[in-house]
């Protein structure tokens, strides 16, 4: 099993969504986080009181997915987040021991 | 023979013209309520209350951050329940009555706590009872000390904002309105405010400046992040001045008619002029029409306005507009950066400085055709009176120049006295929680 992290913009969001759930995705969590890469941050101005925001509000989207897959989903979450613009984001893969469904007691692959 | 013919017939005229002018006198002593002018004052009254509560309260509640947002609400409130009671007390009768042998300075006694209304007119607003030109006075002189408070927001102890407003009300408002309006010297030297670019935003302004500077910036001021919370708030309480102005300007001519007329239509341009103003500057040399750029722009223009409302031709109130937004800009984006004082709210950069201009340009616009002040003599450099120009500036420079120093020494009485500022630690906490302990959520 993988989790699936992407840092995402915003408006992508629903974009996203949908094309997970058309690869099988069954689930997901979503966060709204602030953070800063290339993009760097936004000026704003008021009455000439220049302010440098440094951090910029993003999704974050997590998923969990069986190792096979987890190719799809970060194809899917690529094609889907992409505007060809600094700013769009990055994706993180990284490996999980193990899921349990709390309802049921499953574990493994069966609790995703 | 027909000399002396003549001569008895001019007499017997003067006699008639002498008997028809004081029996007109006697009548415009004891002409009757008017309900139509009653009924505009008593609106004109409620709609300068909202002005500051809930307009000013809001304007500046939007502009703070977060953690000092009801300390900034609660200060307009604060001041009109306050001001009510000293205006009553002492503050009308001093502001508009006769003074006697002081009255150049300072009026008189005779309508302490209200005493002596029953039956009375003022002889500025001879068919309203004086009881409704009380009340609407008032609320001129809750909204003015409401203004000085967007100067030192974020970081004045309540305590001290209280005895403040209450002594400024009494040591510098009340005099003010008794130079210009209530029959002290600036009125007599032919100072001209029709209602309140020099009384109201010039006073307000200067004393922001002062307060600006002698409790000096706030903690991070110029690196930390200070921009307005919600700017939502700003733009409602801008909006209720705005039309809250209909009464402060248009209840000016202290009359229904065609003066109050002149003075809404003059108004309203004057604000929307100012307000495209501001917002096409910004935008030419920002990138961008700030929200917060174009509803201070509207206020210019209402400030700029309000010396001029009762006095100018339309297309003249355009030109004030105009005038009023590109020098507010400069004065509240640029001077003020250059400067480096921390006017937090910008007082003195909008108010401060329609009240230098607006007056000033009284000078220049005010006509005998939309009012003759003058009873047939030219008023204003556009009827060919250069001259007024000047008395105008006599008014700015006396009032600033008493502004500015009775202020002084106000805050350094209560600042020796008790205290002007929270402690930083306070500050940095928030004034919602140290000084009220209530915060939003």
């Amino acid at each position: 099993m993988k989790l699936v992290s992407a840092i995402i913009k915003p408006f992508k969001l629903d974009d996203v969504r949908d094309a997970l759930t058309g690869v099988g995705v069954s689930g997901l969590t979503v966060s709204e986080v602030k953070g800063f890469g290339r993009q760097k941050g936004q000026t704003e101005i008021y009455r000439g009181a220049e302010y440098l925001v440094s951090f910029l509000p993003k999704v974050k989207i997590e998923i969990v997915v069986d190792d096979m897959q987890v190719e799809r989903a970060v194809e899917a979450i690529q094609k889907a987040a992409h505007t060809g613009k600094i700013g769009d984001g990055k994706i993180f893969v990284t490996g999980v021991e193990q899921a349990v469904r709390i309802r049921t007691g499953e574990s493994g692959s069966n609790a995703l | 023979m027909f000399g002396a013919l003549r001569a008895a017939l001019l007499a017997a005229a003067t006699v008639v013209a002498v008997v028809l002018s004081t029996s007109a006198v006697w009548a415009a002593d004891k002409s009757p309520i008017d309900t139509g002018d009653t009924a505009w004052l008593l609106v004109a009254t409620a709609l300068v209350l909202m002005m500051n509560i809930p307009g000013l309260s809001l304007f500046y509640a939007g502009m703070v951050r977060k953690k000092n947002v009801l300390a900034t609400a609660v200060q307009a409130f604060a001041v009109a329940a306050l001001v009510t009671v000293l205006w009553l007390a002492v503050g009308y009768s001093l502001a508009f009555t006769h003074g006697g042998s002081l009255n150049a300075v300072i009026g008189g006694l005779s309508r302490l706590f209200g005493v002596g209304l029953r039956g009375s007119v003022h002889p500025l607003a001879r068919t309203v009872p004086e009881n409704v030109f009380l009340m609407y006075q008032a609320t001129f002189a809750i909204i003015t000390p409401a203004i000085i408070a967007g100067a030192f927001a974020e970081r004045m102890k309540f305590s001290a904002m209280m005895w403040f407003m209450g002594l400024w009300l009494v040591f510098v408002y009340v005099p003010v309105a008794h130079w210009i309006w209530g029959g002290g010297f600036l009125g007599d030297a032919g100072v001209l405010d029709f209602a309140g670019g020099l009384v109201v935003h010039l006073n307000a302004g200067i004393a922001g400046l002062v307060c600006a500077l002698v409790l000096g910036k706030r903690e991070g001021y110029g690196h930390e992040y200070m921009a307005p919370h919600n700017l939502v708030l700003t733009l409602i309480g801008t909006s209720l001045l705005w039309v809250g102005w209909f009464g402060f300007n248009a209840g000016s001519a202290l009359s229904s008619g065609e003066l109050a007329g002149y003075a809404m239509l003059n108004t309203h341009v004057s604000a929307a002029v100012a307000a495209l103003t501001w917002m096409a500057i910004e935008w030419a040399s920002r990138g961008k029409p700030s929200v917060l750029g174009v509803l201070s722009g509207a206020v210019a223009g209402l400030g700029t306005i309000t010396p001029a409302a009762g006095y100018v031709e339309p297309w003249a109130a355009m030109l004030i507009g105009l005038v009023a937004g590109a020098v507010c800009y400069w004065s509240s984006v640029v001077l003020k950066n250059q400067l480096g004082y921390d006017d937090s709210l910008d007082v003195f950069g909008v108010h401060g400085v329609s009240g230098i201009v607006g007056p000033i340009l009284v000078g220049v616009f005010a006509t005998r055709a939309v009012n003759d002040v003058g009873h047939g003599s030219a008023v204003g450099l556009v009827d060919g009176h250069a001259g007024q120009i000047l008395s105008q500036l006599y008014g700015v420079l006396a009032v600033a120049a008493f502004s500015a120093v009775a202020t002084w020494v106000l805050l350094k009485i209560i600042d020796g006295a008790i205290g002007l500022r929270v402690t930083r630690e306070e500050e940095t906490e928030g004034l919602d929680t140290v000084l009220h302990g209530e915060r939003i959520q």
